[in-house]
């Protein structure tokens, strides 16, 4: 290096003019791509919907196809569990639920977050004589680290489990982001949400494949366990999907 | 051109004899959290090697204006802002694997093998012969990833790239997986036994006893 003078006035000048330039670089990036990325995202969710509805081998691929085909997004009043015209063009239940209009406080649980949507999404999926197989309800709740998001998939009966599927968690890899391990995933198949109506679906130890009501916990991630425990208890529960389930609104 | 000689030293250079990881121990960091697949660690290699030759291109291109006291900053501000572009496109073009990634692709800006080379060698080598260190460099980086990557996916998955090689006996074939080798401190194993292989090749490399 030369043995020029370093002045405090170049200093800075260099250090500001390197920091525009890589300011624009990087938001220029961002902003170019911007687009693209939120279709990513978008494509994501609907793979993991499409995955939920058992349609994945059907789609092969054609994941926006698929799910044009077979799967319809409703939104449900959760206080009366009716269907409700889609309250705006682009209206987003995790969204609305800080908006004054649509937000209803969480009491009574500790499922990890204080408010929530007057108005939820369901995705109904349909087989093609149009008759309704599969419920998929957006579910989410804290885990160890943070809300973890997932949709449960349910049979038309609104009581029978088939899948439960996260797809934005951030649990510990190997413990609790084994909620993704398939043979976990497997073991919601069959299982049922209520008894008598009332809930009781149960994250608990132990080997339950011939118990309806229960899935084994996730061995080395107990609060990730009751965090999945929380989040299907409010959801399928009074204060979410349980007056819409029990009225089986997609029937009539 | 008397060039061409020095450049291809710098180029190949990194690849064998001076080899990032299997010689300096630099970037092992990374090394073990993105093998277990082929596929991440290819990414990650292609990520690495373009961010380590950009950055090494425009801080040598600016060498001479950046003043000594704040070079460091100023190379993390270059290096950090390529790290953040990449993660951008990877983003956008490749989703799926830029969810595997998470956190590793932004893990880059520390990654040692790009301060080291931007600070040993960008700041005093023109700007073309630091473009081809860093593409050498992140080459001889990319060699072990995906060696690593190599034995762990075959090994530990009986897959390649996702394709079924070995089939595994929870399918119907007749390979046990080495649960092990999915594990990331693995590497650490693999990376040992790289260094010893080159350097019973390469006994020059071998540090003289203290």
């Amino acid at each position: 290096m030369s043995a020029k003078k370093e002045t405090l006035g170049k200093t800075i000048g260099v250090v500001v003019a390197v920091c525009l330039v890589c300011s624009i670089i990087v938001s220029g990036a961002a902003v170019g791509l911007r687009d693209l990325q939120q279709t990513n995202v978008a494509i994501d969710k609907q793979s993991n919907i499409v995955e939920a509805a058992g349609l994945s081998e059907l789609a092969a691929g054609d994941i926006a196809g698929t799910f044009d085909k077979y799967i319809e997004e409703k939104f449900v009043n959760l206080e009366t569990g009716q269907y409700v015209e889609k309250p705006t063009k682009d209206y987003d239940m995790y969204k609305a639920a800080k908006m004054p209009e649509y937000t209803v406080k969480v009491t009574g649980s500790n499922v990890g977050f204080q408010q929530r949507a007057s108005i939820a999404s369901v995705y109904i999926v349909k087989n093609d004589a149009g008759e309704v197989t599969r419920l998929i309800l957006p579910v989410h709740g804290s885990g160890l680290w943070d809300l973890m998001y997932g949709f449960l998939a349910i049979d038309s009966d609104g009581n029978t489990v088939r899948e439960l599927i996260y797809y934005q968690q951030k649990e510990t890899p190997g413990l609790g982001g084994e909620v993704l391990n398939p043979k976990w995933k497997a073991k919601w198949d069959g299982k049922k949400l209520y008894n008598d109506g009332e809930v009781a679906i149960q994250v608990k130890k132990g080997d339950n494949a011939n118990n309806p009501y229960a899935v084994d916990a996730l061995s080395g991630a107990t609060l990730t366990s009751n965090g999945v425990q929380n989040t299907l208890s409010y959801w399928v529960g009074e204060n979410g999907y349980g007056p819409y389930l029990k009225n089986q609104t997609w029937k009539s | 051109m008397a060039e061409t000689k020095e450049m291809k030293k710098v180029l190949l250079g990194p690849i064998l004899d001076n080899n990032p990881i299997a010689l300096q121990v630099l970037g092992v960091c990374s090394a073990l959290a993105i093998t277990t697949k082929l596929e991440t660690a290819l990414v990650m290699a292609l990520a690495l090697t373009t961010v380590t030759a950009f950055s090494n291109l425009f801080i040598s291109l600016i060498r001479k204006q950046i003043p000594s006291s704040v070079r460091i900053i100023i190379q993390m501000t270059i290096i950090a802002s390529l790290v953040i572009v990449v993660d951008q496109i990877l983003k956008a073009y490749s989703y799926e694997i830029s969810k595997q990634l998470s956190v590793f692709v932004g893990l880059i800006i520390t990654n040692c093998i790009v301060m080291g080379r931007a600070e040993a060698y960008a700041m005093k080598s023109p700007p073309l012969m630091s473009f081809l260190d860093g593409i050498g460099n992140g080459l001889g980086y990319s060699l072990v990833l995906i060696i690593i990557g190599t034995v762990k996916e075959l090994l530990g998955f009986g897959t390649l790239l996702g394709f079924e090689i070995l089939p595994l006996i929870q399918n119907g074939g007749w390979y046990q997986g080495n649960g092990l080798l999915i594990l990331p401190f693995s590497s650490f194993f693999l990376i040992g036994g790289l260094i010893w292989a080159i350097r019973t090749i390469r006994p020059a490399q071998v540090e003289p006893k203290e």
